[in-house]
């Protein structure tokens, strides 16, 4: 049995709580019971995920998506037409899903961005994607002003953005540059390494490397950004995580036997690659921080930090000045902004 | 191009184990981490043991000494303490209102108190519009239960009561309970519950209902709502039974255990209030009554929501209409000012140069008087001198006579010689003088 005794700020005396057994000690008052009552609230609520992926085309980026989810939640897998033909522009295909695990309920919505980094000249590519991210930003924003409100307003705003680099083991290349650090300042990028398994483990260490540095020397501030923590623990929790960004994955929706077991992987003449085996590729890195431990946190940075500064800019403009930013000719923006 | 293919989203099922089932508990982690916040309005006349029951619930000792009767208006005193169980630390905000009930005149007794919620909503509302704000460190002081404490007369509601609950029904969720209850034996207690809900119905006052639509808690809060207003006694004081120390009030008749269900009703409160629906208290709170409050105050301001002929009209543009608006009368305004001005300016110039000329003209005039003044005045002179002149040749001639007269007749010629030049001379400096 436990007896804390607090000091309190200057007005009251100390409080004391014991912690034996709750229904025998009448000095218990369940305060702690308002963390069940929010458990219920969430679990009836349910969740939503928005995750955008960008990538040139052949990059894995469905697979991914399917391994990430264990499901057919990639835009391809829906679409009953097969043929894949790049689009001569960008588009912006976004597909929802409602998933459900052990009770909780998830509203997850992938979106996809077919022709990126594809088109001969790729100048401005990253435009459209702004303008989508900046058009969820500002579809909330309208909600939120309203007389007359939502109880909840629904959440299209982009919470992650995976950036896929293609597995050239050298640096990265002035297109991957150039979007990062301009959407960067507006949604959580995740980057990663895509079909790692092209590399070997040096490869990948020497790349790895070498696409921090260049990130660094960018400016270029990708999830968890170090601005963000929020206290020491947090910091050392991402301070290991930002060792090891980008993920080098290897994505696959087809289960192999691997020494008894079932297991996602690719099957190869010369092994089979275990998608979640930490060993061969950080697919569980990813997964983990993207969904096991930081899916709130990714969310709660979306929403007070990139939504809030959106508003703030977009209260302090005037209408006209909106629709210039949102990815037209550079000469016209101001610097500070993408 | 933007193309949204899963407007109804698709049920998929998993294949294994993803991971998102740990989201309510990263949910709860982030609000342990945050800390919660919880404001309680006490409301009732002074006397009822509202200080005392709030001891009782948290299970500490609240500072504060018993207030007297003799307040001239209904103030509203806050103290905000701060709680830990386990790893939930609670910011816990206490509203007493101080003197309720003890004037003569009660007429405007929910008044102050009706500002104070307001100003709460207020306060929340001018956070969310501001530009640059911060939401999630932001203190809320908005409140979250209202406990009205009804006196134990076993009879009925007051109309102090009614007036004072009707006008906070919509403002806040009200929790209405009998105070002091061990007054009220238990027959006339059921008889005194009956009396107040139907009061309450017939008056159409809402007060607050427990939340059934959550299977999990549905049963147990339809029990609660039957048991509305809770009966309770509170007491700090603990007295033995048995083999244990509760909480109990001491008689000479027997002991009221205050936690024994027998007796009164608090369990059941402090289960409803703080154990099962806290967070829904508090959801009512700013998904009910904070919005009801924010869409007046901004139709008061002049807002309006999407107009269907037009686009939709944003805060920022609606201001921006009024504040131009507000600015072209501003310059309106000024420009009549000025011209005002101009006028006024001119008329006292006229009205100077009006003077000044009179002025002058005045000045001329008796620069003139005066000339003239002079000039009569020199005249006088010259014609005094000129008599004066006359009048000494006239007596130069008669003496001229005389010494003639005398010369023929005497001797002393040569005196007179003397004297008549001395004369002479003296005439002549005279006449020169004269001239």
């Amino acid at each position: 049995a436990q007896c804390f005794e607090f000091p309190l700020p200057c007005y009251s005396s100390p409080i004391s709580f014991s912690f034996i057994n709750h229904l025998v000690d009448f000095s218990y008052v369940g305060i702690d019971a308002i963390l069940e009552q929010m458990r219920r609230k969430a679990m009836k609520q349910g969740f939503e995920l928005n995750i955008m992926v960008v990538g040139q085309s052949g990059l894995g980026k469905s697979t991914l998506m399917n391994t990430l989810f264990k499901s057919k939640v990639s835009r391809k897998s829906v679409l009953a037409t097969s043929q894949e033909k790049i689009p001569k522009t960008i588009e912006i295909k976004s597909i929802s899903h409602d998933i459900e695990e052990k009770g909780v309920r998830m509203k997850l919505t992938v979106i996809d961005t077919p022709g990126f980094g594809d088109q001969i000249n790729n100048e401005n590519c990253w435009q459209p994607i702004m303008k989508f991210i900046n058009d969820q930003y500002e579809a909330y924003l309208q909600e939120e002003i309203n007389i007359n409100r939502k109880k909840r307003i629904p959440d299209s705003r982009v919470h992650c953005c995976i950036y896929f680099i293609p597995p050239t083991g050298h640096c990265l290349r002035p297109l991957d540059v150039e979007f990062m650090k301009r959407l960067s300042k507006v949604v959580n990028i995740v980057p990663v390494i895509a079909k790692a398994d092209t590399l070997t483990l040096e490869e990948r260490d020497f790349f790895k490397k070498k696409i921090r540095e260049e990130l660094r020397s960018n400016g270029i501030d990708v999830y968890p950004q170090k601005e963000f923590d929020e206290d020491a623990e947090d910091r050392m929790i991402n301070e290991k995580i930002r060792e090891m960004i980008p993920f080098a994955v290897v994505g696959s929706d087809q289960e192999y036997q691997v020494n008894g077991r079932r297991l996602l992987g690719r099957k190869t003449k010369w092994g089979t690659i275990e998608v979640e085996n930490i060993a061969h590729c950080e697919f569980a890195y990813l997964r983990d921080l993207l969904i096991r431990t930081h899916m709130q946190n990714i969310k709660d940075i979306t929403s007070s930090i990139h939504y809030e500064m959106y508003r703030v800019r977009r209260l302090n403009e005037s209408n006209t000045a909106v629709t210039q930013a949102n990815g037209i000719p550079e000469h016209h923006l101001s610097a500070h902004e993408m | 191009m933007v193309e949204d293919e899963g407007e109804g989203a698709r049920a998929v099922p998993l294949s294994g184990h993803v991971g998102f089932d740990s989201m309510p508990d990263q949910l709860v982690n982030k609000s342990v981490n945050h800390g919660f916040c919880f404001n309680i309005l006490c409301v009732g006349e002074t006397g009822l043991g509202k200080s005392t029951l709030m001891d009782t619930l948290f299970n500490t000792k609240f500072e504060g000494e018993p207030t007297q009767h003799n307040q001239p208006g209904v103030t509203l005193k806050s103290n905000t303490y701060e709680l830990q169980e386990s790893n939930v630390r609670l910011k816990l905000t206490m509203v007493n209102t101080v003197g309720f009930g003890d004037q003569i005149n009660k007429e405007d007794s929910y008044k102050s108190i009706v500002e104070f919620i307001d100003a709460q909503f207020e306060a929340y509302l001018q956070e969310e519009l501001k530009i640059k704000r911060t939401l999630h460190s932001y203190h809320d002081t908005r409140i979250h239960a209202c406990l009205y404490f009804i006196a134990p007369t076993g009879h009925s509601l007051k109309s102090l009561d009614l007036v004072t609950m009707k006008k906070l029904d919509s403002k806040v969720n009200i929790i209405p309970i009998i105070a002091k209850s061990d007054a009220i034996s238990k027959s006339e207690l059921a008889k005194f519950k009956i009396k107040i809900t139907s009061e309450l119905v017939s008056n159409g006052v809402q007060i607050y209902q427990f939340p059934t639509d959550d299977e999990s808690v549905a049963e147990i809060n339809s029990t609660m709502n039957s048991h509305l207003p809770f009966a309770v006694v509170g007491s700090t004081e603990e007295v033995k039974i048995g083999n244990k120390m509760v909480k109990a009030r001491q008689y000479p008749w027997g002991t009221v255990q205050v936690e024994n269900e027998n007796h009164c009703d608090f369990v059941k409160l402090r289960e409803m209030l703080i154990r099962v629906n806290m967070e829904d208290l508090r959801e009512q709170t700013h998904t009910r009554h904070y919005e009801l409050y924010r869409r007046c105050k901004l139709e008061e301001m002049g807002f309006k929501d999407t107009d269907p002929d037009s686009k939709p009209f944003s805060l920022q543009e609606t201001y921006e209409a009024k504040r131009n608006e507000f600015m072209g009368e501003l310059q309106k305004k000024e420009e009549e000012m000025r011209q005002m001005f101009v006028q006024r300016v001119k008329e006292k110039e006229a009205e100077l140069k009006e003077a000044e000329k009179e002025l002058h003209e005045k000045f001329d005039r008796l620069k003139k008087l005066h000339q003239d003044e002079k000039k009569k005045l020199e005249e006088k002179k010259k014609a005094l001198d000129d008599e004066v002149n006359t009048f000494k040749q006239k007596k130069t001639a008669a003496e001229l006579l005389l010494n003639q007269a005398q010369q023929a007749g005497g001797s002393t010629t040569l005196k007179r010689d003397k004297e008549r030049k001395k004369d002479q001379s003296v005439e002549g400096k005279r006449g020169h003088r004269l001239d």
